[in-house]
């Protein structure tokens, strides 16, 4: 192999493992700043997790069996060991005698969520891109104006307005889908997909507008390249310019700004969740604020972390792949 | 005598009209947003005195009453005045808004141009811990603080405050190394001028503009997360009346097919558009930045 090919491959693989690197060290920050949720409760950690049935006994008790006596390095080591293989502990909220585990608690909502996020990607990731592009071509019509005025009005406006607008429509006006997306294990998934499909429908309308605006700008400032002016002398009409020439070099702000929403939906479920009362992983992580329930709280943030920097992460990959300039950082 | 008297007052005949000019230039969208944002202000300022009834008199018997001419939008799940609610959680929902803002723009504006400044190990530190800050969903980040501190006002302060220093450092401080490229810091360092002069004469007279209209931009992702957290129920706390929670307070009338709930919701989304509008506009007329988007 020629010597040229062997400096990009080196520079390839320091930036890619660069970025690995700030990844992992993004959890470790995060995962010090949710461990240390413990140390600065009020209170102690084993009298709130017995609540009324903390006697000095089993305090002592349970503090050793949880290794609290241990020093503060030593418990995050075993914490972050446990949490990576699934344990995270017991919940506070059952009581002292039958404690349930966090991971039965989280584990049937957090594949709620899942459910709930993979569908809003698969609708508003395709529709997104389409109508960037449609009013990236359309420029300054009144299909881009009113897109335009949309998109501002859906991101200005809190997620819980959108919400409650499309339940008062959908549900109680027109009542075409139901306004709770109460779910069980056992319904089929034809029943679960109707039951969400307005919070689907809400939080497509949230991440639609960042996306699209983004789509249509990546484009719009490409069309002043000279390879466009090329495409256009050539007589190329301007749908096969945008599609064929333009979209393969906007693939990485494209890309990064997906994977941003991908990962606002991780936010926004919290609040979309809440106002269906949907079983997910948001709404767990509300409740256990409201208890004090750290170890369900932990999970929670953990999960929450771990989803936004894999996403972030995903996004640089792409945007590297798709541009070789991003190779050689700056 | 009378000279710098009449310089000063041309000079501020001039900026008046310099700025009804600018104003007349405005288009539609930002003049708008101004009035908008001139009606809310009035709200915060006067609304107390115009309100009706107190911010947590229970005046109804009847729980969720309908809208008449004694209570003008009804009252909520307690029996209190809507109307006399929304004025007041003007004050309150914006005023702490308002606070945050200015705090982290305060505490990030100064450690960006500190940062940017400095440079070296301090600036690298600095760089390294918003990142990984940066990397935390902001709401999770303020629910994680408020898990630990609880939910009073100054921790949602905090809270908020927290996640937004990050990324005003980080834009105080890029807008910063370019200012810090130029002859005029290089002639004021030779002078042998301090590090706060440079920064409040030097650095900051040239990062203003640019940090005026991100503060209209995080002012509404700050309003914005506070309604949520309230919304939320971990924001402020009852009976102090706050935009967010009375949408959350009055949820069950949406499915009486009653709109009251989605006022105070509205409320919230209008003025940021209408601080959107007007922050295009004054980035439109500064530099022309957005151009593309």
């Amino acid at each position: 192999m020629s010597k040229f090919s062997d400096i990009i491959g080196g520079t390839l693989g320091a930036t890619i493992a660069n970025r690995f690197l700030l990844g992992i060290y993004t959890l470790f920050i995060v995962s010090i700043l949710i461990f240390s949720a413990i140390a600065f409760l009020p209170g102690d950690y084993a009298k709130a997790a017995l609540g009324h049935s903390a006697t000095p006994e089993t305090v002592a008790a349970l503090q050793k069996e949880l290794g609290l006596d241990r020093p503060a390095p030593e418990r995050y080591l075993r914490w972050i060991g446990h949490a990576a293989q699934g344990d995270f502990g017991s919940s506070f909220s059952a009581g002292g005698t039958q404690r349930r585990l966090v991971i039965d608690i989280i584990l049937p909502r957090l594949k709620n969520t899942l459910l709930l996020a993979g569908v809003t990607a698969l609708l508003a990731v395709p529709l997104a891109l389409v109508l960037g592009v449609l009013t990236a071509l359309a420029r300054n019509s009144f299909l881009d104006r009113l897109l335009n005025a949309a998109t501002l009005t859906a991101i200005s406006f809190p997620e819980f307005f959108v919400a409650y607008v499309l339940m008062l429509l959908l549900a109680v006006k027109f009542p075409l889908f139901s306004s709770m997306a109460s779910m069980s294990a056992d319904m089929p998934i034809v029943e679960k997909l109707a039951r969400i499909a307005l919070p689907v429908l809400t939080l497509t309308l949230v991440i639609l507008a960042h996306m699209m605006r983004m789509t249509r700008a990546a484009i719009i400032s490409l069309l002043n390249s000279s390879y466009v002016e090329c495409a256009r002398l050539k007589g190329l009409p301007e749908w096969r310019i945008v599609v064929g020439h333009v979209l393969p070099n906007a693939w990485a702000p494209i890309a990064n700004v997906v994977a941003f929403n991908l990962a606002y939906l991780v936010v926004g479920v919290v609040v979309v969740e809440v106002v269906f009362v949907y079983p997910g992983i948001g709404q767990t992580m509300v409740d256990a604020i409201r208890l004090r329930d750290v170890p369900v709280i932990q999970a929670c943030t953990l999960i929450f972390a771990v989803t936004f920097v894999v996403l972030n992460l995903l996004a640089d990959l792409i945007a590297i792949a798709t541009n070789p300039r991003l190779v050689h950082p700056k | 005598m009378t000279a710098p008297a009449a310089v000063s007052e041309t000079k501020k005949s001039t900026w008046i009209w310099k700025a009804s000019r600018l104003l007349a230039s405005a288009p539609a969208s930002a003049l708008f947003g101004l009035v908008i944002i001139a009606l809310y202000l009035l709200a915060v300022i006067f609304g107390p005195l115009v309100a009706p009834y107190g911010e947590a008199e229970v005046v109804s018997k009847i729980p969720f009453s309908p809208w008449s001419r004694e209570f003008l939008l009804g009252t909520d799940q307690l029996g209190r005045d809507t109307f006399s609610r929304l004025l007041f959680g003007a004050r309150n929902t914006l005023g702490i808004s308002l606070v945050t803002v200015c705090l982290s723009f305060g505490v990030g504006g100064v450690l960006g141009m500190f940062a940017a400044i400095r440079g070296g190990w301090a600036d690298k530190l600095l760089l390294s811990l918003t990142d990984a800050l940066m990397a935390i969903p902001p709401l999770i980040f303020a629910l994680i603080v408020l898990s630990i501190a609880g939910s009073s006002i100054p921790s949602l302060i905090v809270a908020i405050a927290a996640v937004d220093i990050t990324r005003i450092f980080r834009l105080t401080r890029s807008l910063s190394v370019n200012v810090l490229a130029t002859d005029f810091v290089e002639v004021a360092r030779l002078r042998g001028e301090g590090l706060s002069w440079i920064m409040s004469r030097e650095v900051l007279p040239n990062v203003l503009p640019l940090l005026v209209a991100e503060f209209g931009l995080r002012f509404c992702f700050v309003f914005l997360s506070i309604s949520a957290l309230a919304f939320l129920g971990l924001g402020i706390q009852p009976p102090t009346a706050d935009w967010g929670s009375m949408v959350r307070d009055s949820a069950v009338l949406i499915s009486y097919a009653d709109f009251t709930p989605l006022i105070p919701a509205a409320a919230i989304g209008l003025l940021t558009v209408a601080v959107n509008l007007v922050v295009d506009w004054i980035l439109h007329v500064t530099s022309g930045l957005r151009e593309a988007d």
